[in-house]
């Protein structure tokens, strides 16, 4: 490609000799095309033609090629490959293992919080259990204190009405002493003779609807 | 320049070849643009199509290797 | 031709990167001569192995970074069988993830500076190409017989059109590997032949501290690539498993 472009700058610059030295060059250059066959001493230090073309080189390339690939193949397929798989499957074993444990980890912890619940639910039902019983218990005393102050209020009321009454009765005897008395004073004083039993009974009678 | 019309031949033609790998390009460009254009419509589908991309790719510019192959041989092997 | 162009201060030589020699001395290559091509096998095998067989001998349920990327390749490789070939394709999966390592691996070292790229030679994925497409060509004739032709002759089309379709299937089934091969070497040489070209253009101060970006930008880009292109391989294998399990449409 460049040497076309050189050939030219040389037919420029020497226009004398240029013919010469064009055919002494393309004829060069003409001889370098690869030839296989002719081209298998020496090639590697004129690398003239597309190395890859090289088909001298052939037989050593494509030799050592299978030496590699079936070396590289057989360290890959009985010593890398059973390696990275079982490390693979060991991986998958480890985090299935793991999320299995993490799945029991929560079902104990789900079952000790129902049980946590359950001792919760339990102990409040005691405590109500005890509060009724208490509350029972206080309703008990208290029906008892009630029902003896009751007892005790309806002696003294009792107590006292029996006193009333006496003191009633005495009242009215007395009264009815002194208003006899008084009858009979009084009529002595305007010259009757005093009559008791007449005395009484008109004072009874006069009393009965005063006192009662 | 005297006399050598069949080189001078040679590497008009290598030259020409070179317009292959122009058009391989406009290949590969337009390969990866629908691919791109698809996988905007659509991105959680383009995950699965890379390989197909791949695919695709490679055969677009394995013609354009061609064309490189034939500037090769053209300027070393003919 | 491009590589002899000398003068000006301009040096380009983007395909001397890839010249097969000799490790010891210099010589003819025969096929048992150790090159700088077993040099980088050894060396892609030799990673691939540090990384699944040292990376996960400490077989820690909680991985360290080495161990994780190893399972990470493996799981990614795994998951790509089962979702395309199906659960009947993870009996082939230590060869399909010996793919993946190696084609990773190679494309990775390669992008090292002063290293060689093993993947970008057409031989090296040819062989890997043609070892898939005949391994899945044998696998669909031991696992369905004649059936396997099913593949090629489309039965939820119009008569009509089946011979006609049956063609297109048949070339497009022998241009795999072809194809295969091809999109993965093509990419590496485009690549690091890319980076030579602007690092040959840093040789100009002008244009050096451009050229130089671009080096690292490409560079960036090619370690994309690397992972994209041993990927698609892949998942381009895993798709032609699936053809040769379950051959009808």
């Amino acid at each position: 490609m460049f040497s076309l472009l050189q050939e030219a700058a040389t037919t420029a610059v020497e226009t004398t000799e240029g013919v010469a030295v064009v055919v002494d060059e393309t004829h060069a250059a003409g001889a370098h095309v690869p030839t296989p066959g002719v081209e298998l001493v020496g090639h590697a230090e004129e690398a003239a033609g597309l190395p890859q073309l090289d088909i001298a080189t052939f037989g050593n390339q494509i030799f050592w090629l299978v030496v590699t690939l079936v070396v590289l193949y057989l360290v890959l397929s009985r010593v890398a490959l059973p390696r990275i798989a079982a490390v693979l499957s060991d991986r998958q074993g480890a985090v299935t293992g793991d999320l299995m444990a993490a799945e029991e980890f929560k079902h104990k912890a789900r079952e000790a919080e129902a049980a946590y619940d359950k001792a919760l639910a339990d102990a409040r039902h005691e405590a109500q259990a005890i509060v009724a019983q208490n509350r029972a218990e206080i309703q008990a005393q208290l029906d008892a204190a009630i029902a003896k102050a009751d007892a005790e209020i309806a002696a003294r009321t009792a107590e006292s009405e029996t006193r009333i009454r006496e003191i009633r009765a005495s009242a009215e005897t007395d009264a009815r002493q002194v208003a006899r008395d008084v009858t009979a004073e009084l009529v002595t004083a305007f010259g009757g003779r005093t009559d008791d039993a007449a005395v009484g009974a008109a004072v009874d009678g006069r009393m009965k609807g005063a006192l009662q | 320049m005297e006399g050598n019309i069949g080189e001078l031949g040679q590497y008009i033609g290598v030259g020409l070849t070179a317009f292959g790998m122009g058009f391989a390009a406009l290949g590969v460009g337009n390969v990866a643009g629908n691919f791109l254009s698809g996988a905007l419509r659509n991105p959680s589908a383009a995950a699965g199509q890379t390989a197909t991309l791949f695919i695709g790719m490679a055969f677009a510019e394995a013609l354009g290797i061609f064309s490189f192959l034939v500037a090769l041989l053209l300027m070393f092997a003919v | 031709m491009a590589t002899e162009a000398t003068g000006g201060g301009l040096e380009f030589h983007p395909m001397d990167q890839f010249v097969v020699s000799p490790l010891f001395g210099a010589g003819e290559v025969h096929w048992y001569t150790p090159t700088n091509v077993t040099l980088w096998l050894a060396l892609t095998a030799l990673a691939s192995i540090a990384l699944l067989v040292l990376g996960t001998r400490g077989r820690a349920i909680v991985p360290n970074r080495a161990q994780s990327m190893a399972e990470m390749a493996y799981g990614l490789v795994h998951k790509m069988i089962e979702d395309i070939a199906g659960k009947d394709g993870l009996q082939y999966f230590p060869y399909v993830l010996t793919l993946f390592m190696f084609v990773v691996f190679a494309n990775l070292l390669g992008l090292i500076p002063m290293a060689f790229t093993v993947t970008s030679h057409i031989a090296v994925t040819g062989v890997l190409a043609l070892a898939v497409f005949f391994g899945v060509t044998i696998i669909g004739f031991v696992k369905n017989g004649a059936h396997f032709l099913d593949l090629f002759w489309v039965r939820s089309a119009p008569l009509a059109v089946r011979p006609i379709l049956a063609v297109i299937e048949v070339i497009s089934y022998f241009v795999r590997p072809l194809s295969l091969s091809i999109r993965l070497a093509g990419n590496m040489i485009a690549g690091h032949a890319v980076i030579k070209v602007f690092a040959g253009f840093a040789a100009i101060a002008a244009v050096a501290p451009v050229a130089i970006i671009a080096v690292v930008g490409m560079y960036a880009f090619e370690v994309l690539v690397a992972f994209v292109q041993a990927y698609v391989f892949t998942i381009l294998t895993c798709v032609y498993l699936k053809d040769a399990l379950h051959p009808s449409h």
